[in-house]
């Protein structure tokens, strides 16, 4: 596997991926204290033990691509290459917030990112990220438009909606399940009929496959499959992948319905961990230049916390204002 | 740097230190799980902020009952004076006025309970116990589950999660999978469902986690469950209740908070509550569950904590259609419902400094509408101020102000000013979220305008 993978990706671009992934984790470290210390409110999703699949499809995405996701969205948008400052300022409601502190953790967006929220209605985005392909296709554009769906999520029924609009109109999507195991407090085989969910785009002619989500080099083999498959048929696809959420659902989460062995077992599977050995092991980067790497993360982070404590609350105006064009 | 106590929810005011996983010199890195936190809800862990040396453990472990925000161990990080810490010292200005925001919301909550102990027990010697909104809506369903064996509970997380609220708390244990249970996230069909079962004779009590979400069934319930009694030439009626919190929480943003009460009472077909107390939540919601028709039931999340007397014999009920008058007075009269009744009282104190004594009703039930206690208080104090939570264009509110003055028209001394929220969506940031509500300042000034007092 590692050959494969090395044809493709240079051993700089391997380390961008890991650098990639740190942050999400480090930026979501930060967020749930200052959720703690009091700095952010309402709700805040953390995508920690996520990391691997949001890096995996971001080394096949070109950079016209277009991305939308649920609430659970900080890595998504940090992904998408926005500066964390933002994106911590918009957690902590202020001025200099990605949404300039009007939309939260929920909702974050950047059209010059290529990154279309951050919505908080479970399935919403689904259908949403259909018209994304679909104003591709519009426009000859080759484009790929990419939608994460929660597996708690898979049983809406317009998701439904969309996987039959989205084969029927040959749209270029990629379906990404973000199988976590559990919606809330419900363990996926408590919301969910038959067996894999990626199934349920499959009934309608959507081709796609089950992997391990926790492998950032699984993620990316099957993101390109996926994006050749895109580019060569005309029709969407859909990866279901097998990920885990360390934290709880949002901040104020009892994790009655899960065991702390369950969650130790999981952490032994850190994608972060596994990407690392892999890197020094399989392709013998020497572990100086990833600690070199982690520690300007953390000082980024620490940078990235007082920009989102000293920016100031929105003016009061902004009240009134980006109700209408 | 000090490691604080975190508050791991908005509510957690305390926590116990169930276990340090860390010993004092002990190296750790940031995001290290630290210790284990015990809350009201759950056991959490408290992760590392830094990299850096556990230099002291202030808090043993066992020790309960912490205050959130107090110092619990110091950590040593590299580089950093003793006593500079990221998280605590980061005290910047604009945090200032978030403290006033909160504090006023707060009180507007705590004036409550005296006001509605002090409320004249309907009709009966009831055998009261102060419990809270919370307790108050468990009860009312718990006890008509018991009567009734065709009353069942649905919606997400309502039965293993004991609630997303925790409003269902123990029900799953009482009654059984058969008659609570936990569906997908799949409100169109589950509601749809539930319609269905309510057509063939059943009951079912369908919880949106928050009625935000309602919006994913709307089509149901206004197409199928408003409407079915009348195209079916009165044969089949829907006894059901649709309830969950309404209105904005606490920071939730646009999507999660918004006022449903405009939206459902337009509908011809639906019966609206919204009660403001633990009290009446009770009495109307075991109406709402016995009343043959569907019944849209606006519970407020800020208010599940709240507490009041309530009888707790099963056989007290409020009935649907009926206001309260919560305070007596001849100056002018000021209607709310839900939160919106915890913002007048709020600004009671200062309605009182300025020589004026309000009638202060709380209309509990939107549809019905309980146009005679209006009507006859609006002829005495002949000055109307309406305050709600929801949007003000084409409201509630704005049909209210419509009736009053179609029905008390030659009783008006003054315009009937209504107090709404802004024509925005909710925005995020704790400072404009306060002002896209209805304020203290905008209920005074309106209370003066009508009064003749500025
Ligand atoms: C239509 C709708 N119903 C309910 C909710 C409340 N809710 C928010 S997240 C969530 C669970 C979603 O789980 P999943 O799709 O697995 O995503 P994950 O949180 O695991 O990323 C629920 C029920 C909502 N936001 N929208
Ligand atoms: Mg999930």
């Amino acid at each position: 596997m590692a050959k494969k993978i090395s044809n493709s990706f240079s051993n700089k671009e391997l380390l961008g991926f890991y650098e990639k992934m740190f942050l999400i984790r480090k930026f979501e470290e930060k967020a749930g204290q200052l959720y703690g210390a009091g700095k952010i409110g309402g709700f805040c999703h953390l995508y920690i033990g996520q990391e691997a699949v949001v890096t995996g499809i971001l080394s096949s995405i070109q950079s016209e691509d277009t991305v939308v996701t649920s609430y659970r969205d900080h890595g998504h948008i940090l992904a998408r290459g926005v500066d964390p400052k933002y994106v911590m300022a918009e957690l902590t409601g202020r001025k200099d917030g990605i949404s300039k502190g009007k939309g939260g953790s929920m909702h974050m967006f950047s059209k010059a990112n290529r990154f279309y929220g951050g919505h908080g209605i479970v399935g919403a985005q689904v259908p949403i990220g259909v018209g994304l392909a679909f104003a591709h296709k519009y426009r000859n554009e080759k484009k790929i438009s990419r939608v994460y769906v929660g597996d708690g999520a898979m049983s809406n029924g317009q998701v439904f909606e969309a996987f039959n609009l989205a084969s029927l109109w040959s749209l270029p999507v990629l379906f990404i399940i973000e199988n976590n195991r559990y919606g809330m407090g419900t363990a996926v085989n408590r919301s969910a009929a038959g067996k894999d969910l990626y199934e349920r785009a499959t009934v309608f002619g959507v081709e796609g496959e089950k992997i391990n989500g926790m492998d950032f080099f699984e993620v990316s083999q099957a993101a390109i499959r996926a994006r050749d498959h895109i580019y060569e048929n005309s029709m969407p696809y859909v990866i279901e992948m097998d990920t885990y959420r360390y934290r709880g659902h949002s901040m104020s989460d009892p994790a009655t319905y899960r065991t702390k062995n369950e969650v130790n077992e999981m952490k032994s599977n850190d994608p972060l961990i596994s990407m690392k050995n892999k890197l020094m092991k399989d392709f013998k980067i020497k572990e100086d230049e990833i600690t070199d790497i982690e520690a300007s993360i953390k000082k980024q982070i620490k940078e990235v916390e007082k920009f989102s404590l000293e920016s100031p609350l929105p003016e009061l105006n902004e009240l009134f204002t980006e109700v209408y064009l | 740097m000090n490691i604080l106590l975190p508050a791991l929810s908005p509510t957690m005011e305390q926590g116990n230190l169930v276990k340090w996983l860390v010993k004092e010199g002990q190296q750790v890195n940031s995001g290290d799980i630290l210790a284990e936190i015990e809350t009201d809800k759950a056991t959490m862990e408290l992760d590392s902020p830094d990299d850096g040396i556990i230099q002291k453990i202030i808090v043993e472990e066992g020790t309960e009952n912490i205050p959130v925000n107090s110092p619990i161990a110091v950590l040593k990080v590299e580089g950093e004076d003793e006593d500079s810490s990221s998280i605590s010292i980061v005290e910047e200005k604009s945090t200032k006025n978030h403290a006033n925001i909160s504090n006023d919301i707060k009180s507007t909550s705590v004036s409550m309970s005296s006001i509605f102990n002090n409320q004249v027990a309907d009709d009966k010697n009831w055998t009261e116990i102060e419990i809270t909104m919370r307790e108050a809506l468990n009860n009312a369903i718990a006890e008509e589950m018991e009567l009734d064996e065709d009353v069942f509970l649905l919606g997400e997380e309502v039965a293993e999660y004991d609630g997303a609220y925790k409003v269902t708390q123990g029900l799953l244990d009482k009654f059984g999978s058969k008659r609570v249970l936990d569906t997908p996230i799949s409100e169109h069909g589950f509601t749809g469902l539930a319609i269905g079962a309510a057509m063939a004779g059943l009951k079912p009590i369908c919880e949106f986690m928050t009625f935000n979400f309602s919006m994913q069934a709307i089509d149901q319930i206004i197409n199928s469950a408003a409407k079915s009694l009348y195209m079916s030439g009165g044969e089949i009626n829907v006894p059901i209740v649709f309830r969950g919190p309404n209105g904005a929480a606490a920071r939730v943003a646009a999507q999660h908070s918004q006022c449903f009460v405009s939206w459902y009472s337009h509908i011809p077909g639906l019966i609206v509550v919204a009660p403001s107390n633990a009290r009446d939540a009770k009495g109307l919601l075991k109406s709402s569950i016995r009343n043959p028709n569907p019944v849209i039931f606006l519970e407020h999340e800020l208010l599940y904590k709240e507490k009041a007397n309530v009888p707790s014999e099963n056989d007290f009920l409020i009935p649907l259609g009926k206001a309260n008058v919560i305070n007596e007075g001849s100056d002018l009269t000021i209607i709310g419902f839900s939160m919106s009744v915890h913002r007048i009282l709020s600004v009671l104190p200062e309605i009182q400094k300025l020589g004026l004594s309000p009638d202060i009703i709380d209309l509990r039930s939107i549809k019905p509408l309980d146009e005679e206690c209006i009507y006859q208080s609006v002829k005495k104090t002949n000055r109307v101020v309406i305050v709600e939570d929801g949007w003000g264009n084409t409201s509630f509110g704005s049909h209210l102000s419509y009736l009053i003055q179609s029905n008390c028209f030659d009783y008006l001394d003054s315009e009937i000013i209504k107090v709404s929220g802004k024509d925005v969506p909710m925005p995020y940031a704790e400072n404009l979220e306060a002002l896209a509500l209805p304020t203290k300042e905008e209920i005074l000034s309106a209370v003066k305008k009508v009064t003749y007092k500025n």
